[in-house]
């Protein structure tokens, strides 16, 4: 696409029709149309409202455990800075770890879940739906439905299902039910079909409870508000760290949410460099799930955006070793933001987060989620690259303990 | 543009009673049976015929028109078929009319001026897109319209009288009342509320109502017939065409058989309600 004309801010989308230039919108069935109208109704009412900002930030603190730590990742930096000068550059820039993966339930997911549930609540809503991908999501609705006695049901690929057996169990301990779907490829996007299908059939009782920037307008808005605090806190905590904003945002994309929010609240800062990673699966001219890198405008689960996509117009099969960005489509601000030109979206591939996986654990003692290890890994990429005074923030969007069973199998190790 | 819609509508209330709409999948499960299937069902009883564009990812579908799509993008069938399968409909029937159903994306990846020109000239009379609300009527409704084709709209249980008049404003054809809050092959609607709800849609439009999602019956049929002006059946028949196919999901001899087998027992449940015709 060619580079469009940059706007004075690039914060003050979606239009009123939930637009970010030609992408997002309202592509629901009819049934959904009314329900989605309330639902942005309601969301303007309580961001209006002081008393849902207070619950929120109580809840915040004392429930998940925010602020998440920013945290100088001395062992990292070290490694990478001798890279560089292996490769004579003499540089390597100072790496941040935002410490998304400490919340409650182990990733950013929560956050959104905490506004979304808090605002099913404001409606009178009980039974709440979500699809999932890692189950990250899925475990953090089950969650917080637990914490307020509402019934969740969670829609999960069955794909995804046999590897995040860990989180399927969470979510069954946490009184959630977790439905395995089996219509098209049996990942993440057919459990965003089938949560649809399950919202249009029980439109009375039950909130969608999205968990990434994606969906019908005012989704990709609303989970990107919810989100923005990991930005927000950034921007704090690196002004008081280093008394100035980071030159770099790194972090990994399968809808967008842990990217968007880290994201957003910088995107007016011109000198910011911002990327956002995209999982490149086997490689980007074999299976990946790289929709930006190597996709189309097209429409899908309520939006338009880029996907994967043949030369019909059918979904294409998307992979990657992160049950989290297996998805063949991105956040619609996600897809503007590409077109616009102010992110950088690159990718990374299986093998490339396979050992930035390891790295981590070994040099940092965290192990953080296959979806992050994707960032981590293009850190690994560019921080060389930099000189030494350059401040690159990284998202660690989630832990790494629901990947254990998978990657023991990938490395040859039986653990049970 | 809505002349050969009209026309059928106005040929069944000539003869005091509802149309009977179908919908079968295109490609469903070859592109030729599917062929012989459509040009079967206006002899079999049907008034209007629906052809569905498969689409990977089907939203407001249930497992048997999923499973249907899925048959059919297994052995290649596309949008350029498509509109060539209904070409060759049109060959051989001038007059029952084709409404094309489906899903906006292969539209949108087809390029919507090139797609309205083909469904045009392929002899299609009128879109349903599931996925377009009055909300993106610019996407394709508006030009639909300016083409000269029916974009026909859904109504549903949620589909308030506030909401209404937007939802009927651009559609032309007739309006397609989706029976329950649900996917397509699922609940059986009550048929009381039903006809409830078509009086409340009529009162604020002069289109024909046709009813569809759950009739899997003659009977079911014929007590949608009772209030409606049309009744649209879909996955029931999907469900008799599914009973034929062999173990690989290719047809057999009994394949188009069992469809019209369903459809002229669906014509006789709507024909057994005599309607006063319209003045
Ligand atoms: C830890 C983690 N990071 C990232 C993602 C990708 O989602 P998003 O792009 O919305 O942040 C997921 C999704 O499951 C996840 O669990």
């Amino acid at each position: 696409m060619t580079a469009q004309a940059q706007p004075n801010s690039f914060r003050t989308g979606p239009d009123e029709g939930g637009h970010f230039g030609m992408f997002g919108g309202r592509f629901v069935a009819e049934t959904l149309m009314p329900l989605i109208l309330d639902l942005e109704k309601a969301y303007n009412e309580a961001k209006a409202d002081p008393a849902f900002h207070a619950e929120m930030a109580s809840m915040m603190t004392h429930y998940i455990g925010r602020p998440s730590p920013l945290y100088f990742a001395e062992r990292m930096t070290e490694h990478l800075r001798e890279v560089s000068t292996a490769s004579g550059l003499s540089g390597g820039a100072k790496v941040y770890f935002k410490r998304e993966e400490l919340n409650h339930t182990g990733a950013h997911k929560v956050n959104n879940v905490l506004g979304q549930i808090l605002l099913a609540r404001r409606m009178g809503k009980k039974r709440i739906i979500a699809e999932t991908g890692a189950g990250q999501h899925g475990v953090a609705t089950a969650t917080l439905c637990a914490r307020y006695g509402l019934e969740c049901i969670v829609y999960m690929g069955a794909v995804d299902v046999e590897r995040q057996k860990p989180n399927v169990f969470r979510m069954n301990m946490l009184g959630a039910k977790v439905v395995p779907v089996q219509s098209g490829t049996r990942t993440l996007k057919d459990a965003m079909n089938e949560a649809l299908r399950d919202w249009v059939t029980n439109v009375a009782d039950t909130f969608y409870c999205i968990g990434t920037v994606a969906g019908p307008h005012p989704y990709p808005a609303m989970v990107r508000d919810f989100q923005c605090v990991i930005g927000n806190e950034t921007r704090e905590q690196m002004m008081q760290a280093e008394g100035r904003l980071p030159d770099s945002l790194v972090a990994c994309v399968g809808g967008g949410s842990n990217a968007i929010g880290l994201f957003h609240p910088f995107l007016d800062d011109r000198g910011v460099e911002i990327y956002g990673v995209e999982a490149a699966g086997h490689g980007l001219d074999k299976l990946h799930a790289a929709s930006l890198t190597g996709g189309r405008p097209g429409v899908l689960h309520g939006n338009r955006t880029y996907l994967l996509v043949n030369e019909d117009g059918q979904i294409q099969d998307a992979h990657s070793i992160s049950a989290g960005l297996d998805y063949p489509g991105i956040g619609p601000e996600h897809a503007w933001l590409h077109d616009v030109g102010r992110v950088n979206y690159i990718s990374a591939t299986d093998q490339e987060a396979l050992d930035a996986f390891q790295l981590c654990s070994r040099l940092e003692g965290i192990l953080p989620a296959l979806e992050s290890s994707h960032a981590i890994a293009k850190v690994i990429e560019l921080a060389p690259k930099k000189p030494k005074d350059h401040l690159m923030v990284v998202n660690i969007s989630g832990r790494g303990d629901k990947d254990v069973p998978q990657i023991a199998e990938i490395l040859g190790t039986d653990i049970r | 543009m809505t002349k050969r819609i009209e026309a059928r509508f106005e040929k069944c209330r000539s003869e005091g009673r509802a149309a009977l709409v179908t919908y079968v999948m295109a490609g469903d499960p070859d592109p030729e049976t599917s062929l012989q299937i459509l040009k079967s069902l206006p002899k079999a009883g049907a008034d209007i015929v629906e052809f569905g564009l498969p689409f990977t990812d089907p939203m407001a579908d249930g497992p048997a028109i999923q499973a249907a799509g899925l048959r059919a993008l297994k052995v290649g069938q596309n949008t350029v078929k498509t509109l060539e399968l209904i070409r060759r409909f049109r060959a051989d029937d001038a007059e029952t009319p084709v409404i094309l159903m489906g899903y906006f994306n292969p539209i949108y990846t087809y390029g919507v001026d090139r797609f309205l020109a083909d469904a045009k000239d392929a002899g299609i009379d009128g879109l349903i897109v599931v996925d377009l609300p009055p909300e993106e009527d610019d996407e394709l409704c508006l030009p639909a319209l300016k083409a000269g084709l029916a974009f026909i709209r859904l109504a549903t249980p949620t589909t308030d009288d506030r909401r209404l008049p937007a939802v009927l404003a651009n559609t032309a054809g007739f309006v397609y009342y989706v029976s329950i809050t649900g996917i397509t092959g699922a609940a059986t609607p009550d048929f009381g509320k039903v006809a409830t709800a078509v009086e409340r849609i009529k009162r604020h439009t002069p289109l024909p109502v046709v009813v569809g999602f759950g009739v899997k019956s003659g009977a079911h049929a014929a007590a949608v017939a009772q209030g409606a002006d049309g009744v649209v059946v879909g996955s029931a028949l999907i469900d008799a065409l599914k009973g034929t196919l062999d173990a690989e999901e290719r047809a057999t001899s009994r394949t188009v058989e069992a469809v019209t087998t369903l459809v002229k027992e669906l014509s006789e449940g709507v024909r057994s309600v005599a309607k006063r015709a319209a003045a």
